[in-house]
């Protein structure tokens, strides 16, 4: 199965990070992968954007234009793609954040209040981690523990600290 | 026939492209000296950029690198970085150095690269036919200033020692003059010196050396060296800039 | 072999480490950065110099230094950054000095922008400093094939004396994905003309690029031609895709190549015999292996992300047998596969 994956909101929300941890887990199921961040200016505090491309073939065009699987933290970015989901693919919307409700009947939307069950939770800063649970438990494409394994091998030894609170997002995230 | 006076070993037994009554011959002969006596000229590297040194790869006899104008410094530090343990020197007029190459001089000093320049001024672009340079003098006339630097319209002569003697990086900032015996030999206690700076790893040193430009300056030998005293010295004054050994000694 | 993943400009840096490069000197710009910042971590570690140069043009000229003491140097850059290192490019090339050159290039002209372009293939095939003079340009289209040509530009760039270029783009410069890194096969080679001391073993060795003398200059010339000519006929390098029945053949290198092939594919599942050459060598360029892939096309479609800038050798190449159309895109903007498809399509004929 092979997926195009846009991941889409405000810079320091931790888009290009949960990207990060969708393409290793890409490595770790030993597919081909591609990750692509929007880069410049947007690192300061714009919108940043993120395309990863999972597959079993190599990948060609590693910019995503078109996702079946969308990630969207905040309301510009929702504007701006929600109508490239590809149609039978499904969108990943943080509803702390976004307000608008899509109103497309070719695509599943998943509005998850990841901002808010981040706080909830004492896991602010992982509203991302807690989207790409639901990401992972609804498309099926890859499994919890590929999840952990991807979080071992970004985050470095002196912060191993880091990786339970994560997989308690990415589980906070599949049970919502 | 006891021999008294020979040619230093590391200059080469050619005849140089320099005009009468220049002082380059001088001062190549200063800087092989030194090699000589130090013993250094199969450990050494010698960069001359464009300007009248242009052509100095021939004249010494140590391994030569010609550079782009004013680029000297960035090939050096280049060299000396790949060969720490090597000496590296370079060899630039003042066009080349306070000029085109103004960047690269005042950084290869404020990172205390660890090589000697010899920066030769003598007020003016020797190669290209005597036109305004970084070190012009007021009033000084060349091809560019046909009435005279005017100093509200060309600006102000750059002094590169007194420039560089506030950066940390330097070792060494001395100014001297080739018109005289004592001058020559205080020259080459400075060139000496700048070379054991790097032999101890002390940093960047830079001796510039005043000299004259006969052909351009429209003088003949005698009239230059006059002019070299009597208009470059009061505005370059010789002297010590900076020498960080001058505090061990203390 | 561990698969890992790697951003582009990471793996060029790694890979030069592995290369054997001994001084790296940079400046910081967009969007090559990483590379710098990556040489500043490792290059100590390695046993090698990494330096922040004052400016590109010192940073080139550093390279000349190195290059000069016989050691494998390496600087990296960006487009307007690879314009002002054009004096030290060509000094390097007629000092017959070794080195390599990376340009992750982005839109211009001017400051332009800072997302992916391929604008500087003419001035890095044809212009890349005043007078007769190449370089050897790579343009990998993959962060494995960044690593691959990597070794060999340095392999290259010693064997024949001349300064290498990978010539990447921000798209490939900033993405990730899973690489190799296969046990070093790089090839040092003596350097005998190095200027690192006569050990007063031998005659001094000079570098330079001064010749006074027309003909000296012109022989000088003349010799380093006929290197380039073996290069142009033994060191092409393209990969083909899907070529040998291709009626519509599409031209494309580095990362416009990975949308040109997406896009081929959607076109022979629309019924349109599509393929795709892909230049690896810019200079010296696949001719023959354009005219090979091109026996049964009807038509070319260079693709690119610039204005059309190979267009030209394309031509040259088929000696304008075959029409050859162009579309690209340019200032930092990405070809989509659709645009493409839709290019094939309406050159296929079909509806």
């Amino acid at each position: 199965m092979n997926h195009e994956i846009l991941l889409a909101g405000f810079g320091g929300q931790g888009i290009l990070f949960a990207g990060k941890v969708l393409a290793y887990c890409g490595l770790i199921d030993n597919r081909e992968l591609s990750w692509l961040p929007s880069y410049g200016p947007e690192m300061r505090g714009g919108t940043a954007n993120c395309s990863v491309c999972i597959s079993d073939e190599p990948i060609g065009c590693p910019q995503v234009i078109d996702p079946d699987l969308l990630m969207v933290m905040n309301g510009p970015s929702y504007d701006k793609f929600i109508g490239n989901v590809k149609p039978g693919g499904k969108a990943f919307i943080d509803s702390t954040l976004v307000e608008q409700k899509c109103e497309r009947s070719d695509i599943e939307c998943f509005y998850v209040p990841a901002s808010q069950l981040a706080i909830d939770n004492g896991l602010e800063g992982s509203a991302n981690i807690i989207l790409i649970g639901k990401m992972i438990k609804e498309s099926g494409i890859f499994e919890e523990q590929t999840v952990r394994k991807a979080l071992e091998k970004i985050i470095p030894p002196k912060r191993a600290h880091l990786i339970e609170p994560n997989m308690k997002a990415v589980k906070i995230g599949m049970d919502f | 026939m006891a021999v008294v006076f020979e040619k230093p070993h590391s200059l080469c037994d050619v005849s140089m492209h320099y005009c009468p009554g220049c002082t380059h011959g001088i001062v190549h002969r200063l800087i092989c000296e030194v090699i000589d006596e130090m013993g250094i000229e199969g450990d050494t590297i010698g960069i001359c950029p464009v300007g009248c040194s242009v052509m100095a790869y021939d004249y010494f006899n140590c391994d030569m690198i010609e550079a782009p104008h004013g680029r000297a410094p960035a090939v050096a530090t280049g060299v000396k970085r790949a060969l720490p343990d090597k000496y590296v020197f370079t060899y630039q007029g003042d066009g080349d150095l306070a000029a085109i190459g103004t960047c690269e001089t005042v950084h290869s000093a404020t990172r205390g690269e660890n090589i000697v320049i010899i920066f030769i001024n003598n007020t003016i672009y020797g190669m290209t036919g005597g036109q305004m340079a970084p070190t012009t003098l007021p009033g000084q006339v060349t091809q560019t200033t046909p009435f005279g630097r005017d100093t509200s319209v060309a600006g102000f002569p750059i002094r590169v020692c007194e420039m560089l003697s506030t950066l940390d990086g330097v070792a060494l900032a001395q100014r001297v003059s080739v018109d005289s015996v004592p001058n020559i030999k205080t020259a080459k206690k400075a060139i000496r010196k700048a070379f054991e700076n790097q032999k101890e790893k002390r940093g960047f040193s830079i001796v510039e050396v005043l000299s004259t430009c006969p052909t351009n300056w429209g003088l003949d030998p005698i009239e230059a060296l006059e002019r070299l005293r009597k208009d470059m010295i009061p505005y370059f004054p010789l002297g010590v800039y900076k020498d960080i050994t001058a505090k061990e000694d203390k | 072999m561990e698969r890992n993943l790697m951003k582009g400009n990471e793996a060029l840096a790694e890979a030069a480490i592995r290369a054997g490069c001994k001084c790296f000197f940079g400046y910081p710009i967009t969007p090559q950065t990483e590379l710098s910042a990556y040489m500043a971590k490792r290059m100590a570690k390695a046993g090698g110099v990494f330096l922040q140069a004052e400016s590109e043009v010192a940073a080139i000229n550093m390279v000349l230094g190195a290059a000069s003491a016989g050691v494998r140097a390496m600087t990296s850059s960006s487009s307007p950054g690879i314009s002002l290192k054009s004096e030290g490019i060509s000094y390097i090339a007629a000092s017959d000095l070794p080195c390599v050159i990376i340009n992750v290039q982005r839109g211009g002209p001017g400051l332009g922008g800072i997302q992916p372009s391929q604008a500087d293939y003419l001035q890095a095939t044809k212009g890349l400093g005043h007078g007769d003079f190449q370089v050897l340009v790579y343009a990998p289209s993959s962060v494995q094939e960044m690593i691959n040509l990597l070794t060999k530009a340095f392999d290259m760039a010693d064997e024949f004396r001349m300064p290498a270029m990978i010539l990447a783009d921000g798209l490939l410069g900033q993405m990730m994905e899973p690489v190799e890194f296969p046990e070093a096969k790089t090839h040092q080679i003596p350097k005998p003309w190095a200027t690192n001391g006569t050990g007063m073993k031998r005659k001094h060795n000079i570098i330079n690029s001064l010749y006074l003398t027309p003909e000296e200059l012109e022989k000088t010339v003349l010799d380093r031609y006929k290197r380039y000519e073996v290069l142009e006929n033994e060191h092409t390098e393209a990969e083909t895709y899907l070529t040998e029945d291709a009626e519509i053949l599409v031209a494309a290198y580095g990362a416009t190549a990975r949308v040109a092939k997406s896009a081929v594919i959607k076109a022979r599942e629309a019924g349109v015999k599509a393929g795709l050459i892909r230049p690896i060598t810019l200079w010296p360029f696949p001719k023959k292996e354009i005219v090979k892939a091109s026996e049964n096309a009807k038509h070319i479609l260079v693709t690119e992300m610039n204005m059309g800038q190979m267009v030209d050798d394309v031509k040259l190449a088929v000696e304008c047998r075959v029409p050859v159309s162009f579309f690209g895109r340019t200032g930092g903007m990405v070809p989509k596969p659709s645009e493409i498809l839709d290019k094939i399509l309406e050159l296929g004929g079909a509806e």
